[in-house]
């Protein structure tokens, strides 16, 4: 027969557990301890309020232009908490509760959105890579990393996370088919919030979904419900678990929302309707987990206002710190702009780090510079 | 004459360029109902509608890729990079394709369009949002590659750009988008690519520069005036591939000291190229070694100590000092 069907499984999971009203589906409910849910809860919540404070920080101009999480708690903790320590994250930049669930500080994100290369510093003992600006490059280093593992004969695994928009890139392809070919232990968690910048979904693909591009990796793929913090968790752990015995990638999308702009310097209202952002508004992932966790019996109101004054307690802490730090000499010094490039520096590098520092010396003592606010981003 | 800032005049330009030119189409992420992260395509949109004003996919190598194949096929792309850091992903089709097709086919087919992108610190912008490699793009034969300094060369370049039957790099320094207005004519304009301008006249040094670092230099010149007694030469290269070597040498020739500044890494920078032609044509000429004021071979830092890394004033004045005292 010179013609035929090739049978592919072209079908497409989609997972819900918990709904926007707070109702769970018992039978896909995940086994997780209350200790675990409460710690689940706690990192959406610092996440959310740290997102908040950060906010207010760059609109009083003591932080630089950044890209807020609010919105995607459920897709970064769920995902996250499906990993182990010894398990590798590779973020791309609004994974806020994850990171921070994963050994980040508070004051790491705001001395980076502050301008401080030291905000990407990893902490020690964690194994994640820094946040990535550059649109779906990190994909590729993912799979590097689970490829090592499979040299290595290790069985860890890697979660990795992009966007919408990066799912359009070259980048992106070329990540999950390496994955797929050299079957490395890697999940990909697409964070479908339906918006690159101002760009809307149905101009970034004519598909139905993300999760059914693992199709033409030959990876199973699923949707899940972004805003439901137990179906990213469900997901992710089976993917996980599949990477960990040899099952290779897998694609995880989950569809979510931005709560906020792209950055703080963008205007939503120039590509979104007010009623779609309600709508969205009210499918968020904190209320319905907290109802969720109300109706177990594992928070009431005055628990939760003890939670959120501890939250509040320990980002103001790390705004004193962060504030301390900047001041501090050793951040202050722009010559380490040198001593970070090569493990040696270079003779000419020297030279330029030498007349660099004497100018500095110069400088900086009879009046400290002011860094300018110039044209530019639309803030105006 | 209308005053008005660079974002403006290079918006005014787009206006023209595609209400004169139904083959001009411009391709880009956010250029569209948003109008640009820069809002540089402002009205565009409403005005030319989607057929146009391409919003596309999120993938710089496919702007530049399809936007070759347009090119060949008869259109006028006007690409936009968001910003000129995330360029890379789209290097690879300028270097390969755009910048070669002239040349394997003989001149049977050519590849008529624009890469506009916002490059260069001094906005406090995060991570990647800051780099000058202009340099890159010099170093790549078979491209052209424009730096306006201020809104009427911007807006005259622009058209030049789009009119010019090979591909250019158009890149905007986003720090000067809103930093001054200029009176801009109300006819539409050209300037020569590859043509530098002497924006001032002076005998004693000639101050080279280009783009973003125009401003300082610009004030470094006055300084030396004021404070020094110089007469000081300012030279706009405004395109730095293929570079106007003839401006460069004949004011160098008149001066002979020079100071040339860029805010890109030293190594193999423009003013490296720079130097090397005063050296190739006039060295028995000069007075004093050329000095160079650029950003140091290192990433640009993060926006709380970038602007130690930007040639400011300073900087441009005490390397004057050392090559009129020399």
């Amino acid at each position: 027969m010179p013609r035929k069907f090739i049978e592919l499984s072209e079908k497409i999971e989609y997972l819900s557990i918990l709904d926007e009203n707070a109702k769970v589906d018992e039978a896909l409910e995940p086994k997780l301890s209350g200790e675990q849910l409460k710690t689940i809860y706690r990192y959406m919540l610092l996440a959310r309020r740290t997102d908040e404070r950060l906010l207010l920080m760059q609109r009083q101009g003591r932080l630089g232009t950044f890209p807020q999480s609010s919105g995607h708690e459920a897709v970064s903790m769920g995902a996250a908490f499906a990993i182990t320590a010894d398990d590798w994250q590779v973020p791309a930049y609004r994974e806020l509760p994850g990171m921070l669930y994963r050994g980040w500080s508070i004051d790491h994100f705001m001395l980076y959105w502050n301008g401080f290369e030291e905000g990407a510093r990893v902490p020690d003992n964690v194994k994640d890579l820094p946040i990535c600006v550059p649109i779906a490059t990190q994909l590729l280093h993912a799979v590097g990393i689970g490829m090592g593992m499979n040299i290595r004969g290790e069985k860890n695994v890697v979660l990795t996370f992009f966007g919408d928009g990066a799912s359009s890139e070259g980048d992106c392809h070329e990540a999950l088919n390496f994955a797929s070919v050299f079957s490395a232990p890697v999940v990909f968690v697409c964070l479908n919030n339906q918006y690159a910048i101002s760009v809307p979904l149905s101009r970034q693909m004519h598909s139905e979904t993300i999760a059914q591009r693992a199709v033409g990796y030959a990876m199973p793929g699923i949707r899940v419900d972004g805003n439901d913090v137990l179906a990213v968790y469900v997901a992710t752990k089976e993917a996980v678990e599949r990477a960990r015995s040899g099952g290779g990638p897998t694609l995880v999308e989950g569809l979510t929302y931005r709560l906020t702009p792209h950055t703080t310097a963008d205007d939503p209202k120039r590509y979104r309707s007010d009623e779609e952002y309600q709508l969205w508004l009210s499918r968020e992932p904190l209320k319905r987990f907290r109802r969720y966790l109300e109706k177990k019996g594992l928070l009431n109101d005055k628990d939760h206002e003890r939670l959120e004054a501890e939250l509040d307690s320990e980002i103001k802490q790390a705004m004193e710190r962060t504030e301390a730090q900047i001041k501090a000499e050793d951040l202050k010094n722009p010559t380490s702009m040198f001593d970070h490039l090569y493990k040696d520096i270079p003779p000419t590098l020297q030279n330029q780090r030498d007349e660099f520092a004497r100018y500095w010396e110069s400088r900086h003592k009879a009046s400290d510079k002011q860094n300018p606010q110039k044209s530019g981003a639309r803030t105006d | 004459m209308t005053e008005m800032n660079m974002a403006k005049a290079i918006n005014l330009a787009l206006h023209e360029a595609m209400a004169r030119d139904d083959r001009v189409i411009m391709l880009g992420v956010d250029i569209g109902p948003d109008e640009g992260v820069f809002r540089i395509t402002e009205g565009l949109f409403a005005r030319f509608g989607d057929k146009r004003v391409i919003d596309t996919p999120l993938a710089e190598s496919a702007i530049i890729g399809t936007a070759i194949g347009m090119a060949i096929y008869g259109l006028k792309p006007v690409c936009e990079i968001q910003f000129a850091g995330f360029d890379y992903y789209n290097y690879h089709q300028l270097e390969c394709h755009a910048a070669r097709f002239r040349n394997r086919t003989r001149g049977r087919l050519t590849v008529p369009m624009v890469m506009r992108a916002p490059y260069g610190g001094g906005i406090r912008a995060l991570e990647h949002h800051s780099e000058s490699r202009e340099a890159i793009y010099a170093h790549t034969p078979g491209l052209k590659v424009v730096i306006p300094s201020g809104p009427r060369n911007a807006r005259a370049l622009l058209h030049s750009a789009i009119q010019d039957p090979d591909p250019v790099i158009f890149y905007e320094p986003k720090a000067v988008y809103r930093l001054f207005k200029e009176d801009v004519p109300q006819e539409m304009e050209t300037l020569p690519i590859g043509h530098a301008r002497v924006t001032q006249e002076g005998k004693d040094i000639s101050l080279i520069s280009y783009g973003a670092s125009m401003r300082p230099t610009l004030e470094a010149a006055e300084c030396l005036q004021d404070e020094d007694d110089a007469s000081v030469e300012i030279v706009d290269l405004l395109t730095i591939s293929p570079l106007d070597i003839e401006t460069v040498v004949n004011s160098v020739k008149k001066t002979g000291r020079a100071v040339v500044v860029h805010e890109g890494p030293r190594t193999c920078g423009l003013a490296a190229e720079v130097v090397a032609s005063i050296n190739e044509n006039v060295l028995l000429n000069l007075e004093a070694p050329v000095k160079r004021v650029t950003g140091y071979d290192v990433p640009v830092p993060y926006f709380s100590k970038e602007q130690w890394y930007l040639p400011d004033a300073d900087r441009i004045v005490a390397a004057a000092r050392e090559t009129l005292n020399f």
